[in-house]
């Protein structure tokens, strides 16, 4: 075989490799998810890290989606003189695709970059061998409330988003331009079905599964990473990884999910 | 459970470990007596905190076998690995304190884990920890407030927080000056003969190896050259060794063709 050929499967390998670790690293933190001893403190912290904190960019960046495809929507739909869709126009294109894409990646960028940066420094800093040197499972202390605070907060922040982003376009769509009220929220009500919700819902669900598991993972695995540095290069260098890898994973795994919903 | 009457609390037996195509240590073999000090010394490279990792089971060896209080550790099953090293200190060379909690929740952590008693009980367990390290009036500063030798006690600190029967310490001198290494020291050889403690430490640093050892293993290039009290170590006619103790730098006969390849290599 040529050297070429070679290269190209040990790198099939490797990828294999490291996929099979960070399932490794899925099921360990299931396991202490699911078995006692269950603590209420760290996961409150973490909900508060991850989703209160993250309340205010959610619910502007919602505001500011929700005028602008109402506006785009608008415009559209008035060329064909069917201004009374757009109540539906924004209540389904904010449940089923822009409200828990977006949310994802508004997460992804202040919640998933830092929780990678700070497992990353921790790995380097040797805390992480401090904590198992101290008898405590990191899975369970670090990486178990943070996992959980993800799938809870992320369809949380996405129901505020989308709520936020149909208020958006109300005032778009009924202050500004004078559509209807009652055509607006009606439209919405007769279009959008339980399966859109549930559309929403389990795709936000498997963005916050996918945002932290990739974070932790690739802090956690730092020293495993053979391809540079492992010091501070190697934290900025893995963090820069997890966001770009964890919004490929959102829009693929968004693209999977509606194919199979729909 | 752990036996008391056990007698050599560590005990290794022809330890290898690689790391890829490089071997680290190559058939290491010693044993650490209860309540001893031991020092494992070596230059920067040597291998020494290597080893140490072995002891407490944060790298798996190539072959070979390590008993950690009559338990051997190689392929030991996490859950069994934790509940061994509740048994365990290690204080680590930068402290390796949590960066986001405060001294005196750094040096709680152990017992909030493992432990189910009450805040105050806690409390005045963890001030007598940070007391003992002279660090009682530090408990509410975060570890990035905190000088070099600071850290390094207050690792020391969370490390003793759950009475360990054995204390590990990497390189309580490094980076220190003189008077709060000889302090460390001096810490160490309280805690032995207060706590009772049977304590590895890993270091360079000759005086401080001297002052508080009982046995003493030097490691050179992965292999274990000596291991035996201070008498027999400063008897040693093993060049290395006079080397070490005299701190005279090592000179290895060097072919000249391969310096040549070695600088010219691409």
């Amino acid at each position: 075989m040529g050297t070429n050929k070679l290269q190209a499967l040990s790198s099939i390998e490797s990828v294999l490799i490291r996929l099979g670790i960070a399932g490794i690293f899925l099921f360990e933190t299931t396991l202490t998810i699911v078995l006692p001893p269950y603590s209420l403190k760290p996961l409150i912290k973490q909900i508060a890290f991850i989703g209160a904190r993250s309340l205010l960019v959610i619910v502007v960046a919602g505001l500011f989606v929700g005028m602008v495809i109402a506006l785009q929507f608008y415009d559209t739909l008035v060329r064909f003189g069917s201004v009374s869709l757009l109540g539906s126009a924004v209540g389904l294109s904010l449940i089923r695709e822009l409200g828990p894409v977006l949310t994802a990646l508004m997460v992804i960028g202040r919640s998933g970059s830092a929780m990678c940066a700070e497992i990353g420094i921790m790995r380097v800093d040797n805390q992480i061998d401090a904590l198992e040197c101290m008898a405590i499972d990191p899975y369970r202390y670090l990486f178990a409330p943070r996992i959980l605070a993800g799938i809870i907060c992320v369809p949380i922040l996405t129901a505020i988003f989308i709520l936020v982003g149909i208020f958006g376009g109300y005032f778009v769509g009924v202050v500004l331009f004078g559509v209807s009220p009652g055509s607006y929220f009606q439209g919405m009500s007769d279009t959008v079905l339980n399966r859109d919700l549930f559309m929403g819902f389990s795709k936000s669900l498997v963005f916050g599964l996918l945002i932290v598991w990739i974070a932790c993972d690739k802090g956690f695995n730092l020293h495993l990473d053979k391809h540079g540095a492992y010091g501070s290069e190697g934290v900025s260098r893995i963090t820069t990884e997890a966001v770009v890898l964890s919004s490929i994973a959102v829009l693929f795994s968004d693209y999977l999910l509606s194919a199979l919903i729909l | 459970m752990i036996d008391p009457k056990i007698k050599n609390v560590i005990e290794i037996k022809g330890l290898d470990t690689w790391y890829g195509s490089k071997q680290i240590l190559s058939n290491i073999s010693l044993h650490v007596e209860r309540k001893e000090v031991m020092v494992i010394m070596g230059h920067s490279g040597s291998g020494k905190s290597t080893l140490l990792r072995h002891m407490i089971g944060l790298n798996n060896p190539a072959s070979g076998s390590i008993k950690l209080l009559g338990k051997e550790i190689t392929g030991l099953k996490s859950n069994e690995l934790y509940e061994l090293r509740k048994h365990i200190g290690v204080a680590f060379q930068n402290g390796a304190l949590f960066s986001s909690m405060t001294l005196q929740e750094n040096v709680e952590l152990p017992l909030h884990e493992h432990t189910k008693l009450d805040h105050n009980t806690i409390r005045i367990m963890s001030r007598l920890k940070l007391e003992l390290m002279n660090l009682s009036d530090n408990e509410d500063l975060m570890p990035a407030e905190l000088s070099g030798g600071m850290l390094k006690r207050a690792g020391l600190a969370r490390a003793v927080i759950m009475d360990p029967e054995i204390l590990f310490f990497d390189e309580p001198s490094a980076g220190l000056d003189p008077v709060t290494s000889a302090e460390l020291d001096d810490l160490i050889l309280q805690l032995r003969d207060a706590l009772n403690m049977t304590i590895i430490v890993v270091t360079h640093e000759l005086v401080s190896a001297f002052k508080i050892a009982d046995r003493i293993t030097v490691i050179d290039n992965g292999q274990q050259i000596i291991t035996g009290d201070k008498e027999t170590i400063k008897k040693s006619t093993d060049p290395r060794i006079v080397n070490m103790l005299e701190r005279r730098a090592m000179n290895d006969d060097i072919d000249a063709d391969d310096y040549l390849n070695k600088l010219t290599r691409n």
